[in-house]
């Protein structure tokens, strides 16, 4: 297998199940995208999306319903995963209960006949990368959570593979060890410069990490862009509310101008900006409640009164009725009262306006 | 290359055990078969197929190995043998799942040491024991010697059933005011039913079919029928081998039918080991 | 039932002691009691020296022999039905509705029981039986056909009950290894070969040694078969006929006890040995990954 490859490409990549109740499931419907070496890219998804079969399909585990995969000119996706030689860290981790950690994270050179001495060195080499000197010779089941999940990424980048695959490495652990492995898991990355696939349902661990999210709905890509365009530009409204745009109001289109258009309804009115050619007279306008806040003045004003205050510490959380009785969730410094009047803000470059199309 | 020799090879290695497989399940078929063809066959020497059929021998049978006293009695056998186990071996059961307490692990061999240790190995001194005492021959003596692997065999299906229930349901029922006798009728006792159906069952299939111990503790008024078919298939030179085979099929419909009803609520494997379902 | 209210309340030790007694109780007496009463009834014979049975087993040809017999049926039938049943479990390791059929087809030979096994086995086997009559028809074999009332009729009906047996026990085993640590080996460039040779056998070996000890102890028990479809007084004379006759027969309790007791020692040194051998390559859990 090269390792100075230049490129991954998927090719309309599907994959299709049979139901046990006969019924023909699309998992992953003709996926393509492009994979340069050196990037980090997160599949992003909620569960059932498919990202963990799209990660099984490149590792091998998995054989394609259709399309290929290609290794720069190679085609990988007829080859069995052990010829593939990819590195993967699995959501459980999947250490070899009866071998030793050195010998788990071994095993990849052991398969390839790596001499002994090579291999020792690189073992090495593996333990200290992941900082895990000192617990060759226990037994994984010794190990800690965090300890375990370093040991399963040894074991993947041990064998030098070209690509690394991860399958939610981090949902195991407790908030606090997340956090930690997060930067572990960047700096690993850095080091040693290849390409990482890392799959995952926390839009916030794949904003901090990627270079490129591809965000996966129903088995199909809906975006493929930077994490600040999939933050701050979301390519359709599904994408929307699930990188946390909490208000979605379903309203009436009044006027378009260039990229502006006005939406009414339910006692508001706002300016948005369109993200998406609209399609009808109705419309989605999609907000951050960290985007929307009190304060008085503006394009966009509306008023309402505080019901709920969830205290954040450095902000608070809070949902506004509107007297038309629409309930917005908005952010606003300090510790406010429920019963309190506001007025909320928020500027039409943070409005976002999707076409109406399916449901929601 | 070597990818398609391995892939071929993978190929010749699965059909040759699907095809061991096959030839034991065939074979095991074609000689239940057999045992039912011949039992009603006029006469059958040496060809495929008998000259003739009959249901004659299934009357004979009855007739001469007296099938009637010998079915009761393997009710009364098999009846008290399932409610004793399950009286004596749930509670058991729920103290070995729930509570910890000294000599647990010496009780637990206890326990296990009859599944392991084949009946013959200790049935001989079992059964010069109830010589001793005057049980051996006795409706009672069967029923003891039953028991022993009976036993342990519904502690062992229960025991990890009773674990897998959340012992928290338990604490719920008190803390919403149940007392022991309501929490155990309302909540413990409903929660129990499945896995003792389940044990019931396993335990009522294997008895039917234990020979050793029936065998050498039983006289001639308290076979059951697995032993008076042993005595039938010995004595198979005197006898028409026609009503020999039809008491082999009365003995093997009563075992299945129960078999099948055991196997609606549980896995195979529970009959020969303690097995955890797991998630597909 | 938290710890704490354990440690504070002894009390509820008792309250165990009273569900398990009876159980406990219950196997003292018609199990613990009667295997010591054994024990100690067989260093009592009728005439001579206290060690007499066991001298006067190991003197007489035709005791010990049946020793040989027994383990020249058993380890042969064991290897036989363990080393097909792990391919086959094995292979069958998918949760299936295949998988379901096959685990319940072979249920049927287990619970009929070797009696009824014994005389499909006359009826099937026999000489003038369908399989001999197929064999001729297709003349694989022309010489007369001896499958029953020897030594091979009885391997014959202990594989027939002793593998179905074999595979369930061993299929409970591999069902129970995660298969997600062979695709992990799959990644890491195991193929099927060595992922069955690295993370599977080391997996199983504690499963497949308990198997292997269940199963010979099974057959080394053996009794109907080795009566109705062997030759009892010649080639299958096993230990378990001996101590039949010595106890129904001869009415020696005390010879026949001597004899269960070795039967029991003979299978508790094969034990024994297997569960050595296992422990010399594998100590471990069974369960991947988190411990």
């Amino acid at each position: 297998m090269p390792h100075d490859f230049k490129q991954l490409r998927l090719d309309r990549v599907s994959r299709r199940f049979l139901n046990p109740s006969g019924a023909i499931t699309t998992a992953v419907d003709a996926l393509s995208a492009t994979i340069p070496r050196g990037e980090f890219v997160a599949l992003l998804g909620p569960s059932g999306c498919g990202k963990s079969t799209v990660l099984n399909c490149i590792a091998g585990l998995l054989p394609l319903s259709d399309g290929s995969i290609f290794l720069d000119d190679q085609r990988i996706d007829v080859l069995p995963p052990e010829r593939r030689g990819f590195g993967m860290v699995f959501q459980n981790y999947a250490l070899f209960p009866h071998m030793s950690v050195r010998a788990n994270v071994g095993f990849g050179l052991r398969m390839r006949g790596t001499p002994a001495a090579e291999a020792a060195r690189r073992i090495a080499k593996a333990f200290a990368l992941v900082q895990l000197e000192g617990h060759e010779d226990k037994l994984p089941g010794q190990l800690s959570g965090g300890q375990q999940q370093r040991v399963a990424i040894a074991r993947a980048i041990v064998i030098e593979p070209p690509l690394l695959l991860m399958d939610e490495p981090l949902s195991n652990l407790d908030a606090k060890l997340r956090l930690e492995m997060r930067g572990e898991i960047r700096r690993i990355h850095r080091e040693l410069g290849r390409s990482t696939i890392y799959v995952t349902h926390d839009q916030d661990e794949a904003i901090s990490l990627a270079d490129r999210i591809v965000v996966l709905q129903d088995g199909r890509v809906q975006q493929i862009a930077s994490p600040q365009e999939v933050y701050a530009q979301p390519a359709n409204v599904d994408v929307a509310r699930f990188m946390g745009y909490r208000n979605v109001l379903d309203l009436k289109v009044e006027k378009t101008s260039g990229d502006y258009v006005v939406v009414s309804g339910d006692g508001v009115r706002l300016t948005g900006t369109i993200k998406q050619p609209l399609d009808g007279a109705r419309a989605w306008a999609a907000i951050r409640p960290e985007e929307m806040t009190v304060g008085t003045g503006g394009v966009n004003v509306i008023d309402g009164k505080i019901e709920n205050v969830e205290y954040g510490g450095r902000d608070s959380l809070i949902d506004v009725r509107t007297g038309s009785g629409l309930l917005l969730h908005a952010r606003t410094p300090g510790k406010p009262t429920p019963g309190e009047t506001v007025q909320l803000t928020v500027p039409p470059e943070r409005v976002l306006v999707y076409p109406h199309g399916g449901a929601p | 290359m070597s990818a398609t020799v391995e892939r071929w090879g993978g190929r010749a290695w699965g059909a040759l055990l699907v095809g061991l497989m096959a030839l034991f399940i065939v074979n095991v078929a074609l000689m239940v078969a057999a045992v039912a063809t011949n039992s009603f066959a006029r006469r059958w020497l040496g060809t495929w197929l008998p000259d003739g059929f009959t249901t004659g021998w299934y009357a004979a049978a009855w007739k001469e190995f007296q099938l009637g006293d010998v079915l009761w009695v393997t009710v009364e056998v098999v009846l008290a043998v399932v409610v004793l186990s399950v009286l004596i071996g749930v509670p058991a059961a729920y103290a070995l799942a729930r509570r910890e307490f000294a000599g647990k692990r010496i009780v637990l061999l206890l326990f296990l040491l009859p599944l392991i240790i084949p009946p013959f190995t200790y049935g001989i001194p079992f059964a010069t024991v109830m010589y001793r005492v005057g049980l051996a021959g006795t409706l009672p003596g069967v029923i003891l010697a039953n028991l022993i692997p009976a036993l342990p065999f519904v502690i062992l299906v229960m025991t990890p059933f009773i674990e897998q229930i959340d012992p928290n349901l338990e604490s719920a029922a008190r803390v919403f005011g149940a007392g022991t006798a309501r929490m155990f009728a309302y909540v413990l006792a409903p929660l129990l039913m499945p896995g003792i159906l389940a044990a019931a069952l396993l335990v009522l299939v294997r008895t039917i079919a234990l020979f050793e111990l029936t065998f050498l503790t039983a006289g001639p008024d308290s076979q059951t029928l697995v032993v008076a078919l042993y005595y039938a298939v010995f004595a198979a030179g005197v006898r028409a081998p026609q009503s020999v085979d039809a008491m082999a099929i009365v003995y093997m419909v009563v075992t299945l039918v129960w078999l099948l009803l055991a196997l609606r609520f549980v896995n195979p494997t529970q009959l020969v080991s303690r097995v955890r379902e797991q998630p597909a | 039932m938290n710890a704490a209210a354990r440690v504070a309340r002894p009390a509820l030790i008792d309250s165990a002691w009273l569900l398990v007694g009876p159980a406990v109780l219950f196997l003292l007496m018609l199990f613990v009691y009667p295997f010591l009463y054994g024990f100690a009834l067989s260093f009592q014979p009728l005439e001579g020296g206290r060690l007499a049975n066991y001298q006067n087993f190991f003197a007489d040809s035709r005791a010990w022999r049946t020793l040989v017999t027994t383990f020249g049926l058993a380890l042969p039938v064991t290897v036989i039905n363990v080393g097909l049943a792990l391919p086959i479990a094995f292979r069958l390791r998918r949760r299936t509705r295949y998988q379901r059929w096959i685990t319940a087809l072979l249920v049927v030979p287990i619970t009929l029981g070797t009696v009824l096994i014994a005389d499909g086995m006359l009826t099937y086997f026999g000489p003038r039986g369908w399989l001999a009559q197929t064999l001729q028809l297709v003349h694989l074999y022309d010489g007369p056909i001896r499958l029953t009332h020897n030594y091979w009729g009885v391997l014959i009906s202990l594989v027939i009950s002793g593998f179905p047996f074999a595979f369930l026990l061993l299929l409970s085993y591999v069902t129970g290894i995660d298969p997600v640590l062979a695709r992990a080996a799959a990644t890491l460039g195991a193929n099927r070969f060595n992922q069955f040779r690295h993370i599977y056998l080391p997996l199983l070996a504690p499963g497949l040694a308990i198997t292997f000890c269940l199963a010979f102890v099974q057959a080394f028990s053996v009794f109907p078969s080795a009566v109705l479809v062997g030759a009892p007084s010649g080639s299958t004379r096993v230990i378990s006929i001996a101590a039949y006759e010595a106890a129904f027969e001869n009415y020696d309790y005390a010879m026949a006890s001597t004899i269960a007791m070795i039967m029991g020692f003979a299978q508790l040194i094969v034990v024994a040995a297997v569960l050595a051998l296992r422990r010399a390559f594998y100590r471990g859990p069974v369960s991947g990954g988190k411990g």
